[in-house]
């Protein structure tokens, strides 16, 4: 890790009306890192993750990223051009369903080559084995690679979502609940897959869940939410071993043993 | 009642002459851009060439001689009734040579004698927007276009190719415009993509139910998207059109009967019957009078 971070996020506030989404927000996260955001539903850590991929205007606030040439750049200050540039080169997106990620009509060598062909790739067989090789790298088969993902079960919708993400080698990855909706087999796969390709590629990511384990298992930090405030900020293995607040103590207890 | 204005020339009044004009200025100084406009209700239905009709209605005048075509052909019933149309409200001269027209209207081709400057080639535009198969919201394809975000195109492109091996469009196959924007030259096989390049005349589209105009100036470079593994080719035929002979023309496939009978002729009518005019003969051209006797 380098000793200045890539996101730095103060104050971020965004209100629906009068009702919060997410209010004073703010952390810095650090190249390699992943952070984990926890909370029930409606605690508002989709609505951080949107003001903070900038698929949303936050209320008040502020977001800087540390771009490739090491300047410090508001995204909110950003024009949609270099904003969109951003979105699909040095950033990922992982949606909760795949098919809000992923092209459903088009094949997975498509899906995985479109960020390749919207930065100026006119290769055809590069972009062709480049789609292999990351399909080979999340475990799904060459010989699916012409086949739509509408053939795909769900746990392989999701690599392939991943895949599509990661082929540019983005530095910040941004993930909605990436196994919600997994059978439990499924999850631990792809929380490994996850896990590997982070480390492999000291990618930095913020990962939204409101599963524990997937924290504990991705995350190095982690943030607990709670009516639109962070409650909680710590080490994952501190939050989880030793909570402070009252509702992460609830929320750590409440996890199903079996 | 005499001030009342009768009759305008050229069918439209000149209020929406002026409005489609000004799109069409608009749409020469933005090459291959899609200008908005307040497309009018046509005395004939939609996808029978009303935006065609409207760009020709509003850029004729008494001197113009008129052309008017459909899939290459001067006498099927579109490009007859649209060449009628104006003989009626315009009473402007017509002809079938492409030399002779000032403005050519067209459905689907671009002639095979080369355009010269001062003609202006009018296109019958169906679906003006490149993208719309690929992203249905037009919200989302006017973003694409003003961010220059084309990268979708390629992915059709790259579809075609992992399924049929090689690029499969035969038709409104994309081109990039000036360098800059990514446009559908309308239902033309891509055969024509390479005449759109650098032509010596004006090419506008008219798309009168999508209510979009847009154009390419002379001299313009309209290069056909492809991949550097996959560059872009036009159509071959194995022979050449059975009724003139004539060679690197498209041609159309004529079913003769029901036992598999066909032969191909040029889809140009003009181009094919000047050069019968001149003694080129195919070999199912029928023998001339004279030469039967």
């Amino acid at each position: 890790m380098t000793d200045t971070p890539l996101l730095k996020v103060s104050g971020v506030s965004k209100f629906y009306g009068s009702r919060i989404g997410c209010k004073d927000v703010s952390f810095e996260l650090w190249p390699g890192e992943v952070l984990a955001i926890v909370g029930e539903s409606g605690s508002g850590k989709t609505t951080l993750l949107n003001c903070l991929s900038t698929r949303l205007m936050p209320t008040t606030g502020s977001v800087e990223y540390r771009m490739r040439d090491g300047n410090f750049r508001d995204l909110y200050h950003m024009s949609e051009a270099e904003r969109r540039f951003l979105m699909r080169t040095d950033w990922g997106f992982v949606h909760q369903n795949p098919a809000d990620g992923l092209r459903m009509t088009v094949s997975a060598g498509a899906n995985v080559g479109e960020r390749l062909m919207a930065v100026g790739d006119r290769h055809y067989g590069k972009i062709r084995e480049t789609a292999s090789d990351w399909l080979t790298r999340v475990e799904i088969g060459t010989d699916r690679i012409d086949d739509q993902p509408r053939a795909f079960s769900g746990g392989m919708r999701q690599r392939l979502q991943i895949a599509r993400n990661l082929v540019t080698g983005p530095r910040l990855v941004f993930m909605d609940e990436p196994t919600g909706g997994l059978d439990v087999s499924v999850q631990a796969r792809l929380l490994d897959l996850v896990r590997g390709l982070v480390n492999d590629l000291g990618l930095s990511a913020i990962v939204v869940t409101h599963d524990l384990a997937v924290a504990r298992l991705l995350s190095h930090r982690m943030m607990v939410m709670k009516d639109g405030h962070v409650i909680e900020h710590g080490l994952t293995d501190r939050v989880l071993d030793d909570p402070r607040e009252p509702y992460t103590q609830l929320l750590v207890s409440s996890i199903l043993q079996v | 009642m005499t001030d009342l204005a009768t009759y305008n020339f050229g069918y439209l009044d000149e209020q929406t002459k002026r409005m489609i004009r000004r799109a069409i200025l608009k749409a020469i100084a933005i090459p291959g851009y899609q200008v908005p406009f307040a497309s009018r209700e046509m005395p004939m239905p939609y996808g029978w060439g009303t935006g065609g009709v409207q760009v020709t209605a509003a850029i004729i005048g008494p001197q113009d001689v008129l052309k008017v075509i459909d899939q290459g052909a001067d006498d099927t019933t579109n490009a007859v009734s649209i060449r009628a149309f104006f003989q009626k409200v315009a009473n402007v001269a017509v002809t079938t040579h492409t030399k002779d027209a000032t403005i050519i209207q067209t459905r689907h081709r671009i002639p095979e004698h080369k355009l010269a400057e001062g003609q202006i080639l009018v296109y019958q535009v169906p679906i003006p927007e490149p993208l719309r198969f690929l992203e249905p919201r037009e919200t989302e394809t006017r973003k694409m276009h003003a961010l220059e975000e084309y990268g979708l195109m390629h992915v059709k492109l790259y579809e075609d190719i992992a399924h049929n091996g090689r690029i499969s469009k035969t038709y409104a196959y994309p081109v990039k415009v000036a360098g800059r924007y990514v446009m559908d030259p309308s239902p033309t096989p891509k055969f024509d993509n390479p005449k759109m390049h650098r032509s010596e005349a004006l090419q506008l589209f008219g798309a009168g139910r999508e209510k979009r105009i847009y154009a390419v100036p002379p001299y313009t470079d309209v290069v056909s998207l492809d991949f550097e593994d996959y560059p872009f080719e036009i159509q071959t035929f194995d022979k050449p059109c059975a009724l003139c002979g004539a060679e690197n023309v498209y041609l159309d496939e004529v079913v003769l009967d029901d036992k598999g009978g066909r032969m191909f002729v040029c889809s140009d009518t003009d181009n094919c019957e000047d050069r019968r005019e001149h003694g080129h003969a195919g070999e199912m051209l029928a023998p001339t009078k004279e030469a039967a006797e």
